[in-house]
């Protein structure tokens, strides 16, 4: 590699400085605004540091105190706890065995291009009949209705992303395995999933972030404490008339949370995933 | 016989996602063409048939009209951006410097985020009363007095297109990144050496394998952004006067607060076909990037 100049090594340095500003400020303006007192926010000029830490509107949403804000938050929290999982594991339930015959027969190569249009698909052009077929079967406000419509989303989503990640995985062992007798089942529980385990991780984790993060459907297809997720609670506080900034900077503090953890240790897989396939925008 | 066994195999393991599938894409894409052919409302029963009156509407409607450019606009200023910003981020990334593995980790963050999270976060910096961008500005002496950056038509879209590319650039640089490790060292060092400059470097060797990865980017991010709804509909609702209101938010208005599930039904097909144009356009650019060879 060639020497770098002096000044060409300032340059990069003061240039790596101000990028790593702009991706931390925000960040942790949220931080601070949820650890701030209102008089703090409100002061001008801005009080950019708390004069103490207040960390009641932590207590606040976390407290299980019947019709007080916490519980509505809490409800929310679990609602999307609850339809990520479901449409998870049905998506993974689906797609495993779809990926898997994909992968092993090019013929059924199509499938991809099903995927790739599917992806494309704006939520708007299924929004009208989905809502339809949800208050039909007295669906709408459900938990279960709303992860059966993220299957919409995760379903060949998973499907893609885990017969890229079986491509690899060299077909002898599946020849050798069958010739020994083995039965689809074991064949798939002895041979295939334990190399396929890692891909299956990522896909998990991908089909649960997308969930956590869907906004559309859930403010379409929810409307109470009943159903309501996270992004759902969180628009509404901020929509809302609620002048408790710092309670909303909470809000989002908790429910980025979750995302934000997984990103971090689970950074590698992530970019390669996000790199290798360009999944999720 | 054994290959045929194979054959129904596989079909058995795809049937599970073929019936999801239908159940949750197919027949609702497919009661999406029925209804944009009828005057349908949200609730109630019925519809009649009115053939692509709701088409003809829409199309010579001055909201659609301005819906399209507003969409246009938010996905060309967002996602070019995006690119750009994105690829000097990779150059950077890929130079030597104390705190680079941090910084490759810190890219993580705006894309972890969820974007409801997001939206509210730069909600709450753009604040007219109590926001950090006045406060820092003013602070700063950059404006005398506080402004309604989200209030006013002149810098609605500009405050969210700043949000947006605040969280997807660094998705880009992470793309860029992986694909300028992927140069090999003894192509850069043979260019070095043949005396090429840093342009010509960039332009003949680094580029070249840049190209690929930056295009599936690009088409990912341009449909993403021409779908855009979260964002907006947290930060601005579609306003103000309108000024934001990019086509899904209009869709949502159409068919779920004024629930004419017919012609929004209809916008909702334009909106879809455009995408398919866009996303067709995209794969043959790719395909004669890929065919043009390295």
């Amino acid at each position: 590699m060639e020497r770098q100049s002096r000044t060409f090594s300032v340059f990069v340095h003061v240039m790596a400085l101000l990028v790593a500003l702009i991706i931390l400020a925000p960040l942790a303006w949220l931080f601070i605004m949820s650890i701030s007192s209102n008089a703090d926010l409100s002061a001008k000029p801005l009080h950019w540091w708390p004069e103490h830490f207040d960390l009641s509107r932590y207590v606040t949403l976390l407290s299980r105190q019947e019709n007080s804000a916490g519980a509505a938050f809490l409800a929310s929290l679990f609602n999307s706890l609850k339809v990520a999982s479901m449409a998870t594991l049905a998506a993974l339930g689906v797609g495993i065995p779809a990926g898997w015959a994909a992968s092993r027969n090019p013929r059924l190569g199509w499938s991809l291009g099903l995927v790739v249009g599917t992806y494309m698909l704006p939520p708007v052009a299924l929004s009208v009949p989905l809502y339809l077929i949800l208050a039909k079967f007295g669906l709408l406000n459900k938990v279960f209705g709303l992860a059966l419509v993220y299957l919409s989303i995760l379903a060949p989503f998973v499907t893609w992303l885990l017969k890229s990640g079986f491509d690899p995985i060299p077909r002898e062992l599946e020849q050798a395995a069958s010739m020994d007798g083995a039965r689809l089942d074991q064949l798939l529980r002895i041979v295939i999933l334990p190399l396929a385990l890692p891909v299956i991780a990522t896909a998990l984790i991908f089909a649960f972030l997308l969930a956590w993060d869907e906004f559309f459907y859930a403010l379409l297809f929810t409307s109470t404490q009943d159903a309501k997720t996270l992004p759902v609670a969180i628009a509404d506080l901020a929509g809302g008339r609620v002048s408790d900034y710092g309670l909303i900077a909470t809000a989002g503090v908790l429910a980025a949370l979750p995302p934000v953890a997984i990103g971090i240790l689970m950074q590698r897989a992530l970019i390669s995933g996000l790199t290798n396939g360009g999944v999720k925008g | 016989m054994f290959s045929e066994r194979r054959n129904l195999r596989a079909w058995l393991l795809m049937l599970p996602l073929l019936a999801v599938m239908i159940a949750v894409i197919g027949w609702p894409l497919a009661d999406t063409v029925r209804l944009s052919l009828t005057d349908a409302r949200l609730v109630g029963t019925g519809g009649q048939f009115v053939g692509f009156e709701n088409f003809a509407k829409m199309f010579s409607s001055r909201n659609f009209q301005s819906a399209f450019r507003t969409t246009l606009s938010f996905t060309f200023y967002s996602v070019s951006t995006e690119m750009v910003v994105g690829v000097l981020v990779a150059l950077l990334l890929n130079q030597r410097f104390y705190g680079r593995t941090l910084l490759r980790a810190l890219m993580i963050l705006p894309w972890a985020l969820p974007t409801v999270v997001n939206a509210t976060l730069w909600r709450l910096i753009y604040n007219p009363e109590y926001g950090a961008l006045n406060a820092a500005l003013t602070q700063f002496g950059l404006i005398d007095a506080y402004r309604s950056w989200l209030g006013l038509p002149g810098s609605a879209m500009a405050a969210l297109i700043v949000a947006d590319v605040w969280k997807n650039f660094p998705l880009v640089a992470l793309i860029a990144l992986a694909a300028l490790q992927s140069v090999p060292n003894e192509i850069r060092a043979a260019a070095i050496s043949d005396g090429a400059n840093v342009w010509r470097r960039f332009r003949y060797v680094t580029l070249p394998y840049l190209m690929g990865p930056l295009m599936v980017a690009l088409v990912l991010r341009t449909i993403e952004a021409f779908k855009v709804f979260d964002l907006i509909w947290i930060m601005t609702r579609g306003g103000p006067a309108n000024s934001t209101r990019t086509l899904s938010i209009l869709v949502y208005q159409e068919a779920f607060a004024f629930q004419r599930a017919g012609s929004g039904a209809s916008l909702a097909l334009i909106v879809t076909l455009m995408i398919t144009v866009l996303a067709v356009a995209y794969l043959k650019i790719m395909r004669s990037f890929a065919g043009g060879g390295k």
